[in-house]
């Protein structure tokens, strides 16, 4: 079978315009969640990470006129351009192109904006997305809850293994809306402070808006060498929108994960969680992780720092830990103070360096949908 | 007084879309979730609506719920002090 | 690695106030082909006794509707996967909770603003713990749906696939879903999924 490698990356989030600043953030222990006032919220405004749309035009002015596309349009752009300026062997003729999301442009669905009336529909988005570039082939889009950008580099994976093609741009991004504020404040699920994942007195999730792009191709690179050894979606078939309680579908998902990745659950050294930090989420994860055997591995959650990004947290935040492993760095969980689960965990609580091999990263959403991969960083390349 | 619970028992099969039961099949005591009606976490937040928009109720705290949404009579106990309208 | 032989086992359409299965009729109205009437009817009709359904979003209601014709009779499993598809995402949703933004949020209506909602409600019918797939298409993409089965089931990450589109816009909506397994007469490719697909939109 064909290795499937992670390339060049890129991350717009509130912590940066590239994944160096990203990186440097995340070591810094930097969070991008900020109290931003809004009348929907009884303590005046609510806690999360949002990019500031004036420092993204002005980014996004050196590659195109930012009156001309949406804030997601610009953020998923802007981090594509920085993966294809940083790899010239990149041919837009043969690379495939994904992208996922879970709500695209949703904000402009109530109308009152000079876009054409049809932009806020993802195929829209991906029609914005292929042009600017321009990639040959037909982009493939996926919108599946808040695994969408995990999902999308399982499928370059699965594509390229398959044949279909040899290279390909994964791409992930959401935005924070009223439409989707709304929404998970009907849901009671948003915290009053920044998140505070696993921890005893966490109280609901803080939103993020992030955009994420990668490179994944067979090409062996002196400089990336992280692998996609396996990987699994599995549905919880139990609620669409609570959390499996006995983490059903996540233990399958890790379980064929690691199948196939021919390696046992002690030799996972890190798990980059989803750890939305809702009391249900974090509870079904420590369980899954228990399950699987996986008690004694490191694990954090990067939503304390960028929030959920939904559609995007997941290709992020997989991003973040190929580069814990090229680094041999462990990166704290942010906002962890006493464990709130019911089972074991080892939760990171301070940035470390760490001789790493093999990490897990995991995601679970909506629609009971759950997915795992394994990263392996190949040696002596 | 029953007019209440008569009230809440038909505002609770069409806000919950229980299209498949009728206000007699559902006794005051019945508990609401679990082994009664089985209504579900979406349900309890839907309830939280509920007591909103008709009663002007306002719960902040989630986890209010479970000791108001126990049955019927429970939640209208609650109501009879609380409602603003 | 040897590829085994797979095959479009059955397939369930619904469209303009018919559902046919294996091209042949099996329910129709006269009715009225707005979405919502036609959806309450033929619940009743076609005798599903799922109460769940009726808290469903209209999408959903299609999705658990085509998969209780499609897998009756069928010889699907646990591992069976989801790959569905559509044009429009979860937009007749999307309204409702739009139009509600301003005054009091349903948490029930918002649940329902994902496309992949389809597949966790198919898969707690069925009780099916297997590989979900969502994909957004300008209209059905036979070549990409086929392929993304086609690798599903030559890794073995499923035995068995349901597979198709499942469009709702402006209460008009369209069904196309497959059952693909070791059994049956037709072959899965592209250009079979494709012909059916055209059959069912005569």
């Amino acid at each position: 079978m064909k290795e499937v490698l992670l390339q060049d990356d890129a991350i717009i989030s509130p912590l940066g315009f590239s994944t160096q600043e990203n990186i440097e953030a995340v070591k810094a222990g930097r969070s991008g969640l900020l109290f931003h006032n809004n009348r929907r919220f009884s303590l005046g405004g609510f806690y999360a990470g949002i990019i500031d749309p004036e420092l993204l035009a002005t980014e996004f002015l050196k590659i195109g006129n930012p009156t001309k596309y949406t804030k997601l349009e610009q953020m998923m752009l802007l981090s594509i351009y920085k993966v294809l300026t940083s790899n010239s062997k990149i041919d837009l003729s043969t690379t495939g192109l994904i992208i996922s999301t879970t709500k695209g442009n949703i904000d402009l669905l109530k109308g009152g904006h000079s876009f054409s009336e049809d932009r806020f529909t993802l195929n829209s988005l991906a029609k914005v997305i292929q042009e600017f570039f321009p990639f040959k082939s037909q982009p493939i889009l996926i919108s599946n809850a808040c695994i969408s950008g995990g999902l999308a580099l399982i499928m370059a994976k699965r594509f390229i293994q398959a044949g279909k093609f040899n290279s390909a741009i994964v791409v992930a991004g959401d935005l924070i809306s009223d439409f989707v504020i709304s929404g998970f404040q009907s849901f009671q699920a948003l915290s009053k402070a920044p998140c505070k994942p696993f921890s005893k007195n966490r109280d609901g999730i803080s939103l993020g808006e992030a955009a994420a792009a990668v490179y994944v191709s067979t090409e062996i690179d002196s400089k990336n060498n992280i692998s996609i050894i396996g990987d699994s979606t599995s549905n919880d078939a139990n609620h669409i929108s609570g959390p499996s309680r006995n983490g059903d579908g996540l233990f399958l998902s890790i379980q064929n994960s690691l199948k196939e990745a021919s390696i046992s659950a002690k030799n996972i050294d890190h798990i980059s969680s989803h750890g939305t930090a809702t009391i249900f989420n974090d509870e079904m994860e420590a369980i899954a992780f228990n399950r699987s055997g996986l008690k004694n591995a490191a694990v954090n959650s990067y939503k304390g720092l960028y929030g959920h990004t939904l559609g995007a947290s997941a290709l992020l935040e997989t991003i973040i830990t190929k580069h814990s492993l090229l680094n041999n760095e462990l990166y704290k969980s942010h906002n962890f103070d006493d464990l709130g689960v019911s089972v074991p965990l080892k939760i990171i609580q301070k940035t470390e360096k760490r001789e790493m091999t093999y990490a897990l990263k995991t995601a679970s959403g909506f629609g009971g949908s759950n997915m795992a991969l394994v990263l392996k960083k190949i040696e002596n390349v | 007084m029953s007019d209440l619970r008569t009230e809440l028992k038909k505002s609770i099969i069409e806000q919950l879309n229980l299209e498949e039961l009728s206000i007699e099949e559902i006794d005051n005591d019945d508990s609401l979730f679990g082994d009664g009606l089985g209504l579900d976490s979406i349900d309890a937040l839907e309830l939280i609506v509920l007591l909103e928009k008709d009663y002007g109720i306002k719960l902040t705290d989630p986890y209010q719920g479970k000791e108001i949404f126990i049955s019927i009579n429970k939640m209208a106990e609650y109501i009879e002090t609380h409602r603003t309208k | 690695m040897s590829k085994d032989p797979y095959f479009i086992s059955q397939y369930v359409g619904i469209k303009n106030t018919k559902i046919l299965k294996n091209a042949k009729l099996i329910f129709s109205t006269q009715q009225d082909s707005e979405v919502l009437p036609f959806l309450k009817e033929v619940y009743k009709k076609v005798g599903l006794n799922y109460p769940k359904y009726h808290k469903m979003d209209p999408l959903c209601k299609l999705g658990i509707l085509a998969t209780s014709v499609l897998l009756k009779d069928s010889d699907f499993s646990n591992e069976t996967a989801l790959v569905f598809s559509n044009a429009s995402s979860s937009l007749n949703t999307d309204l409702r909770h739009q139009q509600s933004i301003e005054n009091i949020v349903s948490p029930a209506i918002f649940v329902y603003t994902l496309p992949n909602i389809v597949l966790g409600e198919v898969s707690i019918k069925f009780g099916l713990q297997s590989e979900n797939a969502f994909f957004i298409e300008e209209d059905f993409n036979p070549k990409l749906i086929y392929e993304y089965t086609e690798l599903l089931l030559n890794s073995k990450k499923a035995p068995s696939v349901v597979c198709g589109w499942i469009e709702l816009k402006n209460a008009e909506y369209d069904v196309f879903l497959c059952f693909i397994s070791k059994q049956g007469e037709i072959p899965f490719t592209t250009e079979n999924l494709k012909k059916l697909y055209l059959f069912e939109n005569e």
